[in-house]
């Protein structure tokens, strides 16, 4: 399998840059690369779920044009993906022939007995005797996962990729996929894997090819790799983007939390925050960051844990609760959670503050429309007019009204998760000093960024998680505020 | 700062403008088949068919009022028809069973019979957190059906006092050669105007909306979306009551196994014609009277037609489908129109 210079671009940006990726039979090649390095464009390219806009690919020395992914199965390519797509309720043989099922001859019924047969081989080659009738729910995850593997096999995958395939398994199952790797490895199958986590490249792979913003950085043999070279390639050394950073003077303990877990969400989450400091939270997707602040503002229950604001225990069960704890939480999927798009912007502006613009069960309709007119002039929101569906908006426009429909609220602690992700330089320039000028104010600013530039640029302090744990908490006067540390903290290293 | 401040409020008459269009747009459509059903018969364009048309809409427009709540908020409430002839049918035992003659203490107990169902229809939704009101307001409808049966012992009952029927039976301004206008159709309007007002400009009505347009955002912004379904059903229910109490007026009786008359579906269809969308966020009152005008001069014109009720069915089933496909399309044609426009 062979890759040669492949370019995707997607309106505004380029998400693949001449990559170059070859992979040969019976090697396990480790991908890797920052958030946002291009990873998953990557998969879809090659699973045939984008079409490449430039470059070739080869299977086997035979030049394929992937136009979906009916053809990137043909072509013998497998895909594991993340989240799991086995259909629970459908037996492992069902899961298995998906798609491909076998009929008996002359007949349009199946021919369970072959498939059966069939399927169970596939899973005892993959180390596993199970019973191929029963419902796939009925496993564990590891199972479910050589089911995933076992229907590539049946398309007679040369190629399986695995997208980050031990994010969600227990160690034991880790180890059974490693061994079922091996397997396939000496079948002669390749297969590229694709993983957050260092010690497992080194584990399993032959080779590694490390990606960053879209472009290849380096392909090499594992025995020629160490820890450290690979989280420098990552973080390149492009110089940090200026970001407007205006200091604020660290008040009193606005937000505590003590010992907050969520059952196989995130554990042992200490931290405090002040007013007057921006505190960012770094870590790779996943890492659990939303989490942890999605249980804080009340939008997920909490397992247990102590939460503190301004010194004083509180209980908070809703997002309502939040709220009249003056928390504003900046959600990160602005579409899904931060808007109801088919509303106009003045109303999206009020969605948090209804109570303040209320007469009795009416609306203040004179003072919602020089409040939200004051907002869209302050916040430089582009908009046609304050009946405008918020759903017509550009993304930073968009996230402009989620940032005025908190500043609405008057709340003391902001939570941003991924405040520029998605938007302009222009907004995103802009979206920084409404930060700072929260901070400026007193308030106290929380920001989940996966942008390690961001991060520096903008906090006054990080702490660093990773897999639902907090590993490192470093202030902006230390040695340890720089990319490599910081990257190798949410890699799973340990800062000195 | 001034491009801002022009460019926030130039434009608002263009959004304005668009809407208006859009209801002209089922005005029009009515007016058509008004003109056509004037040239197919000539009982239609008479003073008194239209006061008829009036007094057929009424029922439909309050259990329609009701529905479009529910529809906003992406929901649907089965229950309406059978919560309507329930709740004339508790009046019907209550006046024959137990001699209650009270018209006051009558209208009380249909009404508190319409929340009560309704307020059931809400929390079975919400807090035993059925997947959606289609399962908790269809088991509903049958339950009530079963309860019209039951308390009137399966048996059409009349003897309503005057002022039971009051509110379906009297015409105003009568004279002679025109039957009047029918106050249910004045009470209508003063409904509609209420309900207009309480979706645009109070807090509730714009929840209603938000909770309809995206659950997960408003819940996040603090909106109690459990107590702003409870109360889309419950106001539902109360305006079946009203509905009941109307079609008892009209018909002098109550008759139980009207519980499966299609009231749900041409309460549905008057919502979608009047622009109301099954995804949830949309829909006016001013939309939602056009429509179960369009509903009741459809089903009338096909009576002067001397259509049976079998095609009626038909006609309006197919109405409701049509509606829908518009629905549909103008979306899709509205999103390509905004793809283009920002390529």
């Amino acid at each position: 399998m062979e890759l040669r210079n492949i370019t995707k671009r997607f309106p505004g940006v380029i998400a693949l840059k001449n990559m170059t990726l070859q992979i040969k039979p019976g090697e396990v090649h480790g991908l890797i690369g920052e958030n946002g390095a291009g990873k998953s464009t990557l998969i879809k390219v090659l699973t045939g779920a984008y079409p490449a806009d430039e470059g070739e690919i080869f299977v086997g020395g035979q030049k394929r044009n992937f136009k979906n992914p009916n053809d990137a199965k043909l072509a013998g390519v497998g895909c594991v993906y993340q989240e799991l797509s086995t259909v629970k309720m459908l037996s492992v043989t069902d899961n298995i022939f998906m798609g491909n099922t076998i009929k008996k001859k002359k007949s349009p019924l199946l021919d369970y007995a072959t498939m059966h047969r069939k399927a169970h081989d596939l899973m005892l080659s993959l180390g596993e005797d199970v019973d191929v009738k029963k419902a796939c729910g009925t496993f564990g995850m590891g199972i479910q996962q050589l089911v995933e593997i076992a229907r590539a096999l049946v398309l007679n995958a040369k190629l399986i990729i695995m997208d980050e395939p031990t994010s969600s398994l227990g160690e034991k199952e880790v180890d059974q996929l490693f061994k079922t790797i091996r397997n396939l490895k000496k079948k002669g199958v390749a297969i590229l894997f694709v993983s957050h986590k260092l010690e497992e490249l080194f584990e399993i792979c032959d080779s590694v090819t490390v990606m960053r913003d879209g472009e290849h950085v380096f392909t090499d043999d594992i025995k020629n790799i160490d820890n450290d070279r690979l989280i420098r390639a990552m973080v390149g050394h492009a110089l940090s983007e200026q970001y407007p950073k205006v200091r604020g003077k660290r008040g009193t303990e606005a937000l505590q939390v003590k010992n907050l877990w969520e059952g196989g969400v995130f554990q042992d989450i200490n931290f405090t925050a002040y007013y007057g400091e921006i505190l960012g939270f770094a870590g790779l997707v996943g890492a659990g960051r939303t989490e942890v602040f999605r249980a804080i503002f009340g939008a997920d229950p909490l397992d247990g844990g102590e939460v503190y604001i301004n010194g004083k225990r509180v209980q908070i069960k809703s997002p309502k609760d939040a709220i009249r704890n003056r928390i504003a939480f900046l959600t990160e999927d602005r579409a899904t959670q931060g808007l109801v798009p088919s509303m106009s912007v003045r109303t999206n502006l009020i969605l948090a503050s209804m109570k303040k613009f209320q007469h009795g069960p009416w609306l203040d309709d004179a003072t919602i429309e020089k409040t939200s007119e004051k907002i869209v002039q302050s916040l430089k929101i582009k908009t046609s007019g304050l009946d405008e569906a918020v759903g017509q908006l550009s993304g930073g426009n968009k996230q402009k009204v989620v940032i005025g429909k908190w500043l609405n609220t008057a709340a003391d602690i902001y939570i941003f998760d991924e405040p520029t992700r998605g938007i302009d330089v222009g907004a995103k320039v802009e979206v920084c000093n409404v930060m700072n000028s929260l901070v400026q104010r007193g308030k106290c600013v929380i920001m989940i960024s996966s942008e390690l530039p961001e991060i520096l640029g903008m906090s006054d302090r990080v702490i660093v998680m990773r897999s639902g744990k907090i590993m490192a908490e470093v202030d902006a006067n230390s040695d340890h505020f720089n990319q490599e540390d910081i990257m190798k903290a949410a890699w799973g290293g340990t800062l000195q | 700062m001034t491009d801002a401040i022009n460019s926030a409020s130039t434009p608002k008459k263009k959004v304005d403008f668009k809407g208006v269009l859009t209801q002209l747009g089922s005005l029009l459509a009515l007016f058509i088949l008004c003109v056509i059903l004037t040239i197919a018969t000539p009982n239609f364009l008479t003073m008194t068919n239209f006061m008829n048309i009036l007094r057929q809409t009424a029922i439909n427009s309050f259990i329609s009022a009701g529905m479009l709540l529910a529809l906003i908020t992406a929901g649907i409430d089965l229950s309406v028809g059978a919560n309507c002839v329930l709740c004339g049918c508790v009046m019907g035992a209550l006046a024959n069973k137990l001699q209650v003659t009270n018209s006051f203490v009558l209208i009380l107990a249909a009404l508190a019979t319409g929340l009560l169902v309704g307020l059931a229809n809400g929390l079975l939704l919400t807090k035993l957190h059925l997947p959606h009101p289609f399962v908790s307001t269809m088991g509903m409808k049958l339950v009530l059906c079963g309860l019209a049966l039951l308390v009137v012992n399966s048996q059409t009952v009349a003897n309503f006092p005057e002022g039971v029927t009051a509110l379906g039976s009297i015409n105003l301004f009568k004279t002679k050669g025109y039957s009047g206008f029918p106050l249910a159709f004045l009470v209508v309007i003063i409904v509609f105007i209420i309900f207009h007002f309480f979706l645009t400009r109070s807090a509730l009505g714009r929840k209603i909306f938000c909770v309809g347009g995206n659950p997960e955002a408003a819940r996040l912004a603090g909106i109690n979306s459990d107590n702003v379904l409870i109360s889309v059903y419950t106001i539902s229910g109360l305006m079946c009551a009203i509905a009941g109490i109307v079609l008892v007026g009209r018909t002098g009786v109550a008759n139980p196994a009207a519980a499966m008359e299609p009231y749900d579906s041409d309460a549905i269809a008057a919502c979608i014609i009047g622009g109301a969308s099954f995804m949830g966020g949309k829909g006016t009152m001013w939309g939602t009277i056009i429509g179960a005008l369009m509903i009741s001069t459809i089903r009338n014109g096909l009576n002067l037609l001397q259509a049976s009720n079998d095609i009626q069915n038909i006609v309006v089933g197919l109405v409701i489908i049509g509606a829908v496909c518009i629905d549909v399309y103008r979306g899709k044609m509205e999103e390509r129109a905004r793809r283009l426009a920002t390529k």
